[in-house]
């Protein structure tokens, strides 16, 4: 059992100059054979782990990774969370998402800072404005607390943004999500990998899975490079890099696996303390509690692998940015990244079992998935333990594809997502 | 930045010239046999796409400059460009002959052909 973090654990570690703290998960040798794998230690797969080992009692488990946890697109995201999403069965996983992250910290007794500060989604064409009062109307009936508010309320919120009604994009109003914020991406993964290690889940870095070994129609193991392992359940979440393992059983994925930047710029004094997503010109900001601006844009538009981007994106989004926010216009830009996103044809994320037995599949979040991870993770975790798709997860299954039932979200959030 | 090379035009050029089109080669059941087109074969058509970590084979478009579509060949983890060939062509032998994963299968029936021609 861990010891648990809190003002009296701080106060007497801080006496002791910090020498005591424990490591908050073990590195165990993988062993032999576990009774479920789950490939990919970023936030999904981490959080798939934990609600195993929790809501569904697994204790052999383990989780490998590649390279160290929670360093792919979990640590690479803008941090965004809402759940205001057009279609029936995304609202009903984003918002279970949402109001899981609300407990997170206490549950997780990690301090994920996960910060309810508000999502603005700006309507800078009359287009834009309709297709966000559909979407209104459509959460409205799902009972989410959303609402469109008017240009003035947005400036009120939001002072730094332009709101010349003359400039190219105006600001015609915006789709609010009080109860959609931000939260710290790194103690996201961290918290669940604490929580699940302490529940017995060993998660192991630096082992690379090379190949998923069947017979016949059923998984038996992993090969990995620190050799062969056993299993008869494997759950696959390793985003941009899906489509090539699953093809090493034989699984053909609708994935495109693209490059999604972001950046920040130096530290300034607090300007904005909401997230502003400006989906017409493609640009999303978010202001950290360092002071730096945190801003995102869209995908580059052809197959990466490398996790670099290229500058005309980049350029693109600042330049969205800029417009709508004259006064960052000298700011200088401190750091950039890339991530390498996993996107479906409808832009909605694949929560599947296969054709392979003992073989499930959780990816396809493309550029939104952070915000997904506590409702992805728990509702994963039960399609894994049950061998059947939960109820939430059950729209998106593989079969969609070929049935024509997509669940399409580009739409609604082409962009930012 | 990538730079990009039409094979109809030779205009050179930045990718902001240019528009990727996705994945080449793939074909439109409807086209062959409409009648018998299953629903797995229009899945695949429409969103089954060869994602390889590597030598991957796309279409472009010469956007600012001639408008023709062309297809290119492409690794991409260095995301260096390894060929430019016309819409109606096949890669050059030897990138056939690299390929890989599913680009390595779709190839295999090609190089067979064009072996016995």
């Amino acid at each position: 059992m861990k010891s648990r973090y809190s003002i009296f654990s701080l106060a007497r570690n801080a006496m002791n100059y910090h020498k005591d703290w424990e490591r908050a998960w073990r590195s165990p040798a993988p062993k032999a054979e576990y009774d479920a794998v789950i490939v990919g230690a970023g936030g999904h797969g981490l959080a798939t782990a934990y609600y195993l080992a929790k809501n569904h009692k697994m204790a052999n488990i383990a989780i490998l990774e590649k390279g160290w946890l929670g360093g792919g697109n979990t640590g690479r995201n803008t941090t965004i969370i809402r759940s205001n999403y057009l279609q029936d069965a995304s609202i009903a996983i984003y918002e279970l998402a949402r109001s899981l992250y609300e407990g997170r910290s206490q549950e997780l007794n990690y301090n994920v800072m996960f910060s309810p500060r508000g999502v603005l989604m700006l309507c800078q064409t009359e287009h834009e404005l309709r297709a966000f009062k559909r979407t209104a109307h459509a959460n409205r009936l799902a009972g989410l607390d959303c609402r469109m508010i008017s240009p003035a309320e947005v400036k009120e919120i939001v002072p730094i943004i332009n709101d010349d009604p003359n400039c190219r994009y105006p600001i015609l109003g915006a789709y609010y999500q009080p109860r959609g914020g931000t939260a710290r991406h790194d103690a996201v993964a961290w918290g669940y990998a604490r929580g699940a290690d302490a529940l017995g889940v060993d998660i192991i870095q630096n082992c690379e899975v090379t190949g998923i070994t069947r017979e016949g129609g059923k998984v038996v193991g992993l090969e990995t490079s620190r050799g062969l392992i056993k299993t008869k359940k494997v759950g696959v979440v390793t985003a941009g890099n899906v489509s090539t393992l699953m093809q090493t059983a034989g699984v053909r994925m609708p994935i495109e696996s693209l490059c999604l930047q972001a950046l920040v710029s130096e530290p300034i004094k607090p300007v904005i303390d909401c997230v502003v997503m400006a989906n017409t010109v493609h640009g999303y900001i978010s202001q950290s509690d360092k002071g730096e601006l945190v801003i995102g844009g869209g995908t580059d538009p052809y197959n990466n692998y490398s996790q670099r981007g290229s500058f005309p994106s980049l350029e693109h989004t600042v330049t969205a940015l800029v417009e709508t926010f004259p006064i960052i216009s000298r700011l200088r830009m401190l750091r950039m990244w890339g991530g390498i996103v996993d996107m479906t044809g409808d832009r909605s994320p694949i929560i599947s079992k296969t054709d392979v037995e003992g073989l499930y599949v959780n990816c396809g979040w493309g550029t939104g998935g952070f915000k997904a991870i506590p409702g992805s993770g728990c509702v994963f975790a039960d399609t894994i333990a049950h061998d059947r798709p939960h109820p939430i997860a059950e729209p998106f299954g593989l079969s969609r594809f070929a049935e024509g039932r997509l669940i399409d979200e580009s739409v609604a959030a082409a962009v930012a997502h | 930045m990538l730079v990009v090379h039409c094979p109809v035009c030779g205009a050179e050029g930045d990718e902001t010239d240019f528009h990727g089109g996705g994945q080449a080669h793939v074909r439109r059941p409807a086209t062959h046999d409409p009648v018998n087109v299953s629903d797995e074969a229009q899945r695949d058509y429409l969103f089954i796409r060869h994602n390889p970590k590597g030598l991957h084979f796309e279409r472009w478009r010469c956007d600012r400059g001639c408008g023709k579509w062309f297809h290119a060949a492409r690794d991409t983890v260095t995301m260096e460009f390894k060929a430019f060939y016309g819409i109606t062509e096949l890669p050059p032998r030897e990138l056939m002959e690299q390929a890989t994963g599913e680009w390595a299968t779709y190839f295999k029936d090609k190089l067979k052909a064009e072996a016995k021609s």
